[in-house]
């Protein structure tokens, strides 16, 4: 029931009244979605809110209708009139029956809790949304303040009777804003440009600076790996390396092009959607293929392929709309207004993938090749090559083709003196086959395919001088895929020739010794001179590699001319014996030659039928017979194609190295999506269609929904949830936490903004600039709210410990990839190079072969790759690097890093090979940018300054002074401990004049690395 | 401006603030006092919603602790109970036929089985006996376990839900099956912190017998603290070289050199202390110090020339080697004597598909003596009263054979998450005890079933804890190790 009520309106004007502090009644007006809806959905909504199977007594709190309703006579709630209110009187009965909530959930209400409802109920029971949910409207403005940043804090701030801490100093600020937006401390000159900069732009300047350094997008890229859960293997089994760098690398650069968020959004989301999406936009998509791959056998496919969604459309929801959709898996959600259904619609936006999720492999289609800076000049390099070569091979075809009539002429000239003469047999027989001879002498095998096979030819010649003999191989329509015999491949293998002449009429015969052969191939173990080594298993054979296509030939030349004689008959039998089944010749033909020495003929036999036809009468494929010929004849034209060859192969080989991103892809045919009971894969319920959760938008009608329209949803103004979470997270990385301190959670159960108009006065404005990342942070930076220092003092910290109000500027310590980008950078080396392959720095020995079973080993890189920024250290997701300690596991999707103190973190950065070499690195710079000077003081100032980036006060440099004097002393006694410190590392520096005080100095400088002021972002 | 105090010169706000670093929390402090001590002074920074929790680990343990510590022996990859533990006189009687579609309809198995329909049945490779005063069925498998059968329960009704190695593995040790949430470690450390100070309360070793061709590995979401804040997490010693990590000074640095280095670093942090005021310096200082105390206190653990022969010999020739079971479980034993709430070893190879006469035998001989040389000494040390042993994988092996009949030296058996058997031992557990049972054939769990969840709030039972009352806010709701289940075993309580 819902009556119109005019003083809605008033109520509304007093509770944000009462709200923003300029109004305070006897009984605070209580703010239903700020006090209430809390209580409610912790200690209720388990039996009582939005999950229908869990519901009991069919009572719902969580909708205002449900719970006003008179049921049996009494409603929960009574607008106006707590006594009357069921819900109230449950709360407070002594009746172990009826009390609420019931004694087994053991949860029990404060009695301010309950005092509050009461109060609330009293007030007349105004619900509300929950704020999250609400949409963004602009706050006013608050008045008086240059920034409306300050505007907002300092009216809370009065609020809380806080005073606000003056602005830092010009050392910490440029330090805090240089750590903040590049991850990297600024350098001294740096420092001094910006605190000898008397203009009132002179911290705009410094940001803008900052902004636009490459160095930027790669601090910016950190927190959005560990959203987007990006590693360099697979995770599970077998933990395969992938290669999703690429991806990596687009992040870095749109941060650093300050791509705005919508279009950030999409690209990631859909970008394979877009109308003509280009590679970059495609590339982006490997978002989602971020996720870990389980390769373990006797894994169920489906099952990983059912958990691969669910890590899509689970980081989406954490990441763009600061929901919780995991709970929903099973379930209706306790607290927010999401439903299973709600879940599973949502996830058949990302259910369409062609992903099956079969198999470990760590490019899994699929796949965008990504080539480097360096492979792309190789491929284009290549390419270009070949369409030049390409074009001369034309060229060189058109000046060969020109001079074809000559050209043939005087191969006809070269062939018909030619004194090859075909021998024509009078008898032919096989063991297991049918020998037949063509009319051009060739002879052909026919009947069943034997293993092995003999064949006896016996033919006649003229009376003369023979010098050898001539065994073609050759082509026949019938034979397999123009192959020289009857084997699929086309091979055969000669494995003995014997020749023999015999008289006709006494029958006396005598063997023919052969001296020497020659063939137009060999394959590689099977040369021809096995053809008559007397080894019946070795002999001839032409396989080149792939099936054999060409005709071949070889010749056997006599030790000396044999005399034939008017009653001689040759006798030759040609074996096959090989152990390679049915190798034997399909077709051939046998010469005899009387000239001396006689020469392989280089030409094909055949191709004298070709010459012999007229131009006009030659078949198309005689034709191109005869055009091939001559090209190949053409010494230039053979130079171009081995060159070509040869380029080919390169291009392919660099191609074959091009890493491939996984992306996203929907299937052509749609993928039903069931709501699967439990959440398990093989228990799908009813039918569903991608949609968007309900309470968040109204789904169109009739209308399917793809990932493309999910992201369009997203980035339209009008969603209440984008904007406030992607502000949020901002913020956090700028003041170490949130607006909203539970990023990950803007539903009903996660903290409410500190600072609600100033969330929504950011949103709006972020919005406005066209999602300008850049633009925002810029505005934030500006605020004196940022400026402050950080001094705590001790009624600020009585007042508010946690800092929620910021009437200082926060200080906490740096993430360790920082901490280590920090070393680096202080020593001077680090190395610069942008993206590219990840890197495997310094790791103690055996730690992924102690996880792996030896199956993984640590190859530590050498030289600049020691140095890269942490970014791009590589990521075994099993066995993350041992030196971050701190960071999101990327194994799922974190959106909110820890901070933790324990040993361990102290032992990496006192003890790890980075940070004493980083160390003894810096001491030596020191000592040579001081020289000739070498006072302590003089040389702690320097190494104080570049690590904390100001000048020691005299307290501290007594500090300091003493422990260099202390350790020098030391090693001036123990020159072996200081060299062994000085070796540390792989970095090799010119030897100094005095190695005990280079090595006191390192570590001194290893001190000033684990300080907590250097440890800490203040 | 900030005064700067000199911490040279006698002024008592520097004394003081000296001092209390020195004495509070330089001797006090502990590396994994629990949230409820500790909590306030390490959060501050760390995680300030902590501060907003509902107190959930206040007053614990919230009733009698029967144990104070555990030691868990994880077995990976699925030890067969139909060759070590469950005696089956019908398993032998039906070797080699096939088995009846009643004992696995509507059932799912790996797909290396996918459907069992025609396979056949295995007897147990080595023969049964009963053993002691209790009369518990061990085979010869496992000689030295069988010598301590009366200190032993065995539930031989332990049932799981997934059939897979990680997930089932991650749903005993952290409730659920996804990778992500807390394990029992970090859940213990949490609540209940470390009793001792130099030391941390949840180590995890692992270890795997020379020679097994199995390929599990050992994920670190075996030993996460999830949500929790990350230094719940077990601290993994490693099985070669320094157990931990970064445990040495960087070459050149003496020992000597490097207190001279904390003293310096703690003048500093103390100097800019006075000056911003920020009380996470204090922490920072504790830290150090705590890292110069685990950097004498590891290599002394792993020092065992002070222990006598004869505890060696309890745990077998190869206690000597780093990075074995044996080395491990004696470790066990002088981490907890140590003050570590928590012991974790993982032990991996007990994936036979295809080893049951080869690699089981390897598998056996390398943990039966150290698992129970650690019972033993435990005992003798009047540790195992308040130690709580377990002993178990995630899930068991098939009754039916995987391979063939005919092949005797590939004869093996597949994933089993049906009916599978666990021993546990000491904290507050009954001993000489055998818990419900499997059917004839040792296929499924029907008498008295134990459900992974049940077992879960039994152990925290005996640390003193209601598993519906560990809780931790998440993501808007509560979690919990027995996410919404979970009974306490009582008939096997002492």
């Amino acid at each position: 029931m819902k009556r119109k009520n005019p003083s809605i309106g008033l109520w509304a004007l007093i509770s944000s009244l009462a709200l923003y502090g300029a109004a305070f009644a006897e009984t605070p007006t209580v703010d239903f979605a700020k006090e209430i809806l809390p209580i409610l959905s912790d200690a209720c909504f388990q039996c009582h809110g939005p999950d229908a199977n869990a519901r009991k007594a069919n009572l719902r709190l969580d909708q205002e209708d449900a719970a006003k309703n008179a049921r049996h006579g009494t409603a929960a709630i009574v607008a106006g009139n707590s006594q009357l209110s069921e819900l109230m009187r449950r709360l407070t009965t002594e009746d172990p029956d009826e009390i609420m909530p019931p004694p087994e959930t053991k949860r029990r209400l404060q009695p301010e809790q309950i005092e509050r409802l009461k109060n609330w109920i009293d007030q007349g029971a105004q619900w509300s949304q929950h704020w999250s949910f609400t949409p963004l409207k602009t706050p006013t403005r608050p008045k008086g303040s240059l920034n409306p940043i300050d505007g907002f804090v300092d009216r809370a701030l009065t609020r809380q009777g806080l005073s606000v801490n003056p602005r830092a100093t010009k050392e910490t600020l440029i330090r805090r804003a240089s750590l903040d937006l590049t991850g990297l401390p600024p350098s001294t000159r740096e420092t001094e440009a910006f605190v000898n900069d008397p203009s009132p732009n002179a911290w705009e300047t410094v940001i803008d600076r900052l902004l636009a350094s490459p160095r930027y997008g790669e601090r910016m890229a950190w927190p959005w790996l560990d959203a987007a859960r990006y590693a360099d293997s697979n995770g599970y089994q077998g933990d395969r390396d992938r290669t999703m760098w690429p991806w990596r690398d687009w992040v870095v650069n749109a941060f650093n092009q300050n791509l705005p968020w919508d279009q950030f959004t999409q690209w990631q989301l859909a970008g394979d959607l877009l109308p003509n999406p280009s590679t970059e936009q495609i590339l982006a998509t490997g978002f989602n293929r971020n996720h870990m791959i389980n390769g373990e056998g006797g894994r169920i496919p489906e099952e990983n392929r059912v958990d691969y969604v669910m890590d899509m459309l689970e980081t989406t929801g954490t990441v763009w709309l600061g929901l919780t959709f995991n709970c929903c898996r099973c379930h209706d959600h306790k607290f927010d207004p999401l439903t299973q259904e709600d879940y599973y619609s949502f996830s058949a936006f990302f259910n369409q993938t062609p992903v099956t999720g079969s198999g470990g492999d760590p490019q899994t289609p699929p796949v965008l090749p990504v080539p480097t800076r360096e492979q792309e000049k190789q491929i284009d390099a290549s390419n270009r090559k070949l369409t030049s070569l390409r074009k001369e091979l034309q060229i060189q075809k058109q000046t060969v083709l020109k001079q074809s009539a000559a050209l043939e002429l005087e191969i006809l000239n070269r062939l018909t003196k030619s004194n090859w003469q075909a021998l024509m047999m009078d008898e032919m027989s096989a063991l297991h086959q049918t020998l037949t001879q063509q009319d051009d002498a060739s002879i052909k095998a026919s009947g069943s395919v034997p293993d092995n096979d003999v064949y006896s030819l016996i033919g006649s010649s003229p009376p003369g001088k023979v010098t050898g003999i001539l065994l073609e191989a050759l082509h026949y329509p019938t034979l397999a895929k123009g192959g020289l015999s009857r084997t699929e491949g086309g091979n055969f293998v000669l494995t003995e020739i014997e020749i023999s002449l015999q008289n006709k009429e006494d029958g006396t015969s005598r063997k023919i010794a052969i001296d020497s052969a020659e063939a137009t191939f060999e394959q590689a173990g099977l040369s021809v001179d096995q053809a008559f080594d007397h080894d019946p298993q070795s002999g001839w054979g032409v396989w080149p590699g792939k099936p054999v296509t060409d005709q071949q030939a070889a010749i056997f030349r006599f030790d000396q001319p044999v005399e034939v004689g008017k009653k001689d008959q040759w006798l030759i039998e040609l074996h096959h014996n090989h152990s390679a089944k049915r190798h034997t010749l399909g077709c051939f033909r046998l010469s005899i030659s009387t000239v001396e020495e006689p020469p392989l003929p280089n030409i094909d036999l055949s191709l004298l039928t070709i010459l012999k036809t007229p131009a006009m009468e030659r078949s198309k494929s005689q034709q191109e017979q005869l055009t091939g010929y001559l090209l190949k004849q053409d010494k230039q034209y053979s130079s171009l194609m081995r060159k070509i060859t040869t380029e080919q192969k390169r291009l392919d080989s660099v191609r074959r190295t091009v890493p491939k991103v996984m992306v996203m892809a929907d299937k052509p045919d749609r993928r039903k999506t069931y709501l699967l009971n439990r959440g398990l894969y093989n228990q799908p319920g009813q039918e569903v269609k991608a949609a968007l959760p309900v309470s968040l938008a109204t789904p169109p009608e009739d209308q399917s929904l793809d990932r493309l329209d999910l992201a369009q949803w997203l980035t339209e103004p009008s969603n209440p949830l984008m904007a406030r979470v992607t502000v949020n997270r901002f913020w956090q990385m700028l003041f170490g936490k949130g607006l909203v301190r539970s990023p990950e959670d803007f539903g009903v159960q996660g903290e409410r903004p500190t600072h609600p108009e100033l969330l929504d006065w950011l949103s709006h404005e972020f919005i406005q600039s066209g999602w300008n990342v850049k633009a925002l942070l810029k505005k934030i930076m500006i605020s004196e709210t940022y400026q402050r220092s950080s001094h705590a003092a001790s009624d600020q910290l009585e007042l508010d410990p946690a800092n929620k109000w910021l009437a200082r500027s926060p200080r906490y310590r740096l993430p360790s990839w920082m901490i280590r980008d920090q070393a680096l950078a202080v020593a001077g080396l680090l190395e610069p190079a942008l993206g590219g392959p990840p890197s495997n720095g310094y790791q103690p020995p055996g730690v992924w072969e102690d996880s792996t079973f030896g199956n993984k080993k640590y190859v530590q890189d050498k030289g600049p790759h020691l140095y890269r920024r942490s970014l791009y250290t590589f990521w075994r997701r099993i066995i993350a690097p041992t030196l971050f300690f701190d960071t999101g596991s990327r194994q799922f999707c974190t959106v909110e890093s820890e901070r933790t103190n324990t040993p361990l973190h102290a032992l990496t950065t006192f003890n790890d090979i980075t940070y004493a070499e980083a160390a003894r690195v810096l001491a030596h710079k020191v000592i040579v940018q001081a020289a000739p000077k070498q006072a302590p003081k003089t040389l702690l100032r320097i190494a104080h300054r570049r690590v904390l980036n100001r000048l020691p006060n005299d307290h501290e440099l007594a500090v300091w002074e003493s422990a260099l004097v202390r350790s020098k002393t030391h090693f001036d006694k123990h020159l072996e401990e200081a060299n062994a410190f000085l070796s540390i590392g792989e970095t090799r520096l010119d030897s100094l004049h005095d190695t005990a005080l280079e090595a006191a100095l390192g570590t001194v400088c290893l001190t000033l690395f684990n300080t907590d002021e250097a440890l800490n972002r203040e | 401006m900030t005064p700067v105090i000199d911490p040279f010169s006698k002024d008592p706000r520097t004394e003081a603030l000296l001092n209390i670093n020195r004495r509070q929390f330089f001797g006090k402090t502990a590396f994994g006092i629990g949230t409820a001590a500790l909590g306030s002074l390490l959060n501050t920074e760390a995680n300030s919603s902590i501060s907003s929790q509902p107190v959930h680990s206040q007053g614990l343990p919230q009733m009698a602790a029967k144990a104070k510590r555990v030691i868990y022996l994880f077995q990976n990859g699925g030890p067969t109970h139909c060759d070590l533990y469950d005696y089956k006189p019908l398993l032998q009687k039906k070797h080699g036929t096939p088995i009846p579609e009643s004992y696995f309809q509507g059932k799912r198995f790996s797909t290396m089985t996918g459907n069992p329909s025609g396979k056949v049945m295995l007897a147990p490779v080595e023969p049964f006996k009963q053993r002691g005063q209790s009369g518990a069925w061990v085979s010869e498998f496992m000689p030295h376990v069988a010598s301590v059968a009366d200190d032993l329960c065995f539930i031989k009704s332990m049932h799981t839900e997934q059939v897979n190695h990680a997930p089932a593995i991650s749903f005993f040790l952290s409730g659920a099956e996804i990778p992500g949430r807390p394990t029992l470690g970090a859940w213990l450390t949490y609540g209940l912190g470390a009793e001792g100070e130099n030391l941390p309360g949840f180590v995890v070793m692992t270890s795997v017998s020379k020679g097994t061709s199995c390929g599990q590995i050992f994920y670190d979401f075996y030993w996460g603290s999830g949500f929790l804040p990350s230094r719940y997490q077990g601290v993994r010693f490693r099985g070669s070289g320094d157990p931990v990590l970064y445990l040495k000074n960087p070459a050149g640095i003496s020992p000597s050199l490097r207190r001279h280095m904390l003293d310096d670093l703690a003048q500093i942090n103390s100097l800019k202390q006075h000056q911003i005021g920020d009380p996470e310096i204090t922490t920072r200082i504790a830290q150090y110090e705590m890292a110069h105390r685990m950097q004498t206190s590891v290599p002394e653990l792993t020092d065992f020339s002070q222990e006598p022969k004869h505890v060696l010999a309890l745990y077998g020739p190869q206690v000597h080697e780093q990075g074995t079971f044996a080395y491990n479980c004696l470790m066990a034993r002088r981490l907890i004597e140590r003050g570590t709430r928590y012991v974790q070893l993982m032990h991996a190879g007990w994936d036979q598909h295809n080893s049951l006469t080869t690699e089981l035998y390897t598998q056996c001989r390398d943990t039966d003596q150290p698992s129970a040389g650690l019972i033993k000494d435990l005992k003798q040390r009047g540790l195992l009263e308040d130690t709580l042993v377990i002993w178990g994988g995630e899930f068991g092996r098939t009754p039916f054979i995987q391979g063939d009949l005919g092949n005797r030296p590939r004869w093996g058996r597949d994933h089993h998450p049906y009916a599978f058997t666990v021993w546990m031992a000491g904290g507050g557990i009954k001993p000489g005890v055998q818990h419900g049972n499997s059917d004839d054939l040792g296929m499924n769990a029907v008498e008295k079933p134990v459900h992974v969840h049940d077992l879960q709030a039994t152990w925290l039972h005996q640390l003193g804890i209601d598993h519906e009352r560990l809780t931790y806010k998440f993501q808007g709701r509560y979690f919990r190790l027995t996410d919404v289940h979970g009974h306490v075993v009582k008939p096997i309580l002492a």
